[in-house]
């Protein structure tokens, strides 16, 4: 039983939804009974230099000099962001703990992207907030890495965007596509989902579609224990008729597949997931 | 794959990529010329090269930030081509280089840079260092006193100026060098030599053309014996070069593009008049402390500097060569390894001597090449030599058999192979000889005959002769199994050690 060792991953970064990301993290925890563990990395901006001399001459010796110098500057620099990290990971501890709930937490040097792929062996879920500490107020902005870290790993993603509140209602957007039916495959197999009421929709302008979608996934789910399925279906543009749906019936948290597409075909056409992370309201659970 | 660079290779670092990239391209426009005088043709090849090979690597190299461009080591390998065949055949050579260098870019031949040990780099660097400053004493020859006090003024710009409050921190110090000897120069109306005197300067920007060499066996017989080392030499200092840069700023760079990335330079180089070139450390590391990280100031560097060149050639036709070698003298500084020569008393004796054998094979033949090819070779020899003391036989009497047991420990290959013999008491009159192998490495087959001559040896001298732990040995003669690569195999030999 391998998944059971594997771990909720919350990515938190000191930005505004670092402590809901905590919360997040710490509901699918204690309802899968699986650890936690917070990440915390600390990106070297290698590609910036530290110093400039434009005196541009060298001598005996300048090499070394200069090696020594960079490393000093760049040693002080990132002794002061682990320490910073290493108190606000030692902040979202302590959040946790009031639940009862231990997290282990843990620091890479690098890039986001690249601790999550090293990561991911040992990773259940991953919960990380929509923007980070670099577009924090920006309301209407996605974390520059976000989607770069969504395409790189496949495991469910769960992407944070507002204060925690205990999901009682999900929504399911199904569309017939694999991804999609993977995530209802994995909702009717989780514990994660026990007790909720789940919207099953189906976005469709051919009414018969949507009907013979809608019936694929109510058979899907009908295994699953405790789950009270609701469908329905919609018409219009998908993104906006989901987001309508999520606000009309209080949903708290949406359940879809994410980047099916290729990188060109979403730069050519624009990707759906894009456009459902910048305007829902609610946590989206992304599942590849 | 070439052309694939991430954002931050390019954009990561705007600011400090262009200042850094100005800094570059003040330097590299004395340097381009000094190396064309150094080749024997005029500075616009030379020029032309720098700007070639700049742009092209700042897209298609391996290591954002490190600065390619025409250079001293390949300038020194290629006099005899333009002295008996002339420009359009150095052109040839130059494109043949790239296509070699390009090829080996794709055997991914850049894994062969980790038989290169450090000493021979150092001594690879410190006879560079030796050759620029050799290149500069004809100028430093036979010359009024002016020169001499130019060039010594030159020297106290560059390497003071730094020092002056507020502008020093600002201006490249080698550019308030040639600005101000040429201003005085000028004024004074001073009868030396120019950069005008040794040959044409750009006035267009580069055309396409193609070496006018007849497409004969002969041409190529001409050549291939530049290409070459040329290839070899270029790729052997860009890769150096990228080591370097990668150390600096603590990130790593793909060394087979950057092979690749050479090559397609020098092809451009060729194909745009110019001649062959690969990184410069010098360079590079003038790019590193200026501030330049990413794609950018290579890019910078190269398209400044020919735009400097083509406006400014009337000025620049009239700097005294006593600045050039003011900056190429500072070049040579800025290139030696200072620190391998403090620290020749710490590092072991082969080392040194390794370094010292690559310094003066280069400084003697003026091939960096051959350097290079001697200091592998005497490198491995030494190493060979170490590895061969990790070996030894033990023995002892088994009274109530009369057997004599010798136990085999370490590595037995052709270096070894006499000691293993002369570790067996052949004389010993014992009736059962016990040889245990299963400690003992047998690298080829000089270890394996050795075996077989103490076997023979002991029979002959009336006793039995028994072998155990053959398994084990035998497996260690690698070639046979080819097990390089396989983690468990290896570790089967390796074992028990």
């Amino acid at each position: 039983m391998t998944t059971q060792k594997r771990q909720v991953l919350a990515c938190i970064d000191g930005s505004a939804l670092t402590e809901s990301v905590c919360d997040y993290a710490a509901w699918i925890s204690e309802k899968v009974d699986a650890p936690l563990k917070l990440l915390h990395t600390i990106n070297h901006h290698h590609e910036t230099a530290v110093t400039s001399d434009f005196s541009g001459n060298i001598g005996l010796g300048t090499q070394e000099h200069l090696l020594e110098e960079i490393t000093n500057l760049e040693q002080q620099q990132n002794k002061l962001k682990m320490q910073q990290g290493k108190l606000i990971l030692h902040a979202a501890t302590e959040h946790i703990e009031k639940k009862e709930i231990y997290p282990t937490s843990t620091q890479r040097h690098g890039d986001l992207i690249e601790a999550v792929i090293d990561l991911e062996e040992s990773m259940r879920v991953l919960v990380i907030g929509l923007r980070g500490q670099v577009h924090d107020k920006q309301e209407k902005q996605i974390g520059a890495k976000l989607e770069a870290v969504i395409r790189s790993i496949h495991r469910p993603i769960l992407i944070v965007n507002d204060i925690f509140s205990t999901p009682e209602r999900i929504m399911i957007a199904y569309d017939g596509s694999a991804a999609a039916d993977k995530a209802v495959d994995m909702v009717a197999s989780s514990s994660l989902y026990k007790d909720l009421t789940c919207h099953l929709v189906c976005v469709n302008n051919n009414e018969s579609t949507a009907d013979k979608l809608l019936m694929q996934a109510t058979a899907l789910l009908e295994s699953a224990e405790n789950l009270d399925v609701i469908s329905t279906k919609l018409k219009g543009k998908a993104d906006q008729a989901l987001c309508d749906y999520q606000q009309q019936h209080n949903i708290d948290l949406t359940i879809m597949g994410a980047f099916s597409h290729t990188r060109l075909h979403d730069m050519l056409l624009g990707s759906f997931t894009h456009k459902m992370l910048l305007n829902t309201k609610k946590p989206l659970l992304l599942l590849r | 794959m070439l052309l694939l660079s991430k954002q931050q290779d390019w954009l990561g670092n705007i600011r400090g990529d262009v200042l850094a990239g100005t800094v570059v391209a003040l330097a590299l426009i004395p340097e381009a010329i000094a190396f064309s005088i150094i080749a024997g043709v005029d500075p616009k090849v030379g020029l032309y090269a720098s700007f070639c090979i700049a742009f092209i690597t700042a897209i298609v190299g391996g290591r954002p930030g490190m600065i390619s461009a025409a250079t001293g080591a390949m300038a020194l390998l290629m006099v005899t081509l333009v002295k008996d065949h002339g420009l359009q055949y150095l052109l040839a050579a130059t494109l043949l280089t790239g296509l070699l260098q390009l090829i080996s870019g794709y055997l991914k031949l850049g894994s062969l840079m980790s038989f290169v040990s450090r000493s021979v780099v150092t001594g690879f660097v410190n006879a560079l260092a030796i050759l620029i400053f050799m290149a500069q004493l004809p100028e430093l020859t036979n010359v009024t006193w002016e020169v001499y006090a130019m060039t010594a003024a030159g020297l106290g710009f560059i390497y003071l100026f730094p020092y002056v409050p507020f502008i020093g921190k600002i201006l490249p110090s080698p550019l308030v060098c040639i600005v101000v000897l040429t201003g005085v120069a000028m004024y004074l109306n001073l009868d030396i030599r120019t950069v005008g005197d040794m040959g044409e300067l750009p006035d267009t920007l580069p055309i396409f053309l193609w070496p006018e060499v007849p497409l004969t066996w002969e041409t190529l017989q001409i050549i291939l014996p530049y290409s070459v080392p040329l290839a070899v030499v270029g790729l052997l200092e860009s890769l150096m070069t990228a080591t370097i840069v990668d150390d600096l700023t603590d990130t790593s760079s793909d060394k087979n593009r950057e092979c690749k990335g050479q090559g397609l330079a020098n092809i451009g180089a060729g194909l745009m008049g110019g001649m062959a070139g690969c990184a410069m450390i010098g360079q590079s590391i003038i790019n590193v402390k200026s501030g330049g990280r990413g794609r950018l100031s290579t890019m910078v560097a190269g398209c400044f500097l020919l735009i400097m060149v083509v406006f400014l050639d009337e000025w620049i036709k009239q700097i005294p060569m006593a600045a050039l070698v003011a900056v190429m003298i500072m070049v040579s500084i800025g290139t030696f390894s200072w620190e391998s020569v403090i620290h020749l008393k710490q590092h072991p004796l082969s080392a040194n001597i390794i370094m010292l054998a690559t310094v003066t094979v280069v400084v003697w033949t003026h091939n960096l090449a051959l350097g290079v090819f001697v200091g592998v070779l005497l490198a491995a020899l030494f190493f060979a030599n170490k590895i061969s003391h990790f070996m030894y036989v033990g023995s002892v009497m088994d009274d109530v058999s009369g057997t004599r047991i010798y136990h085999v420990h370490g590595q037995v290959f052709f270096n070894s192979a006499d000691r293993f013999i002369d570790n067996f008491d052949f004389k010993e009159a014992v009736d059962k000889v016990t040889i245990d192998l299963s400690h003992a490495h047998f690298w080829d087959i000089s270890g394996v005959s050795a075996l077989d001559k103490v076997v023979l040896k002991f029979r002959r001298e009336g006793a039995e002769v028994e072998l155990i732990g053959q398994n084990e040995a035998s497996a260690t003669i690698i070639d046979r199994f080819g097990v390089h690569d396989n983690p468990e195999e290896i570790e089967k030999v390796m074992g028990g050690h």
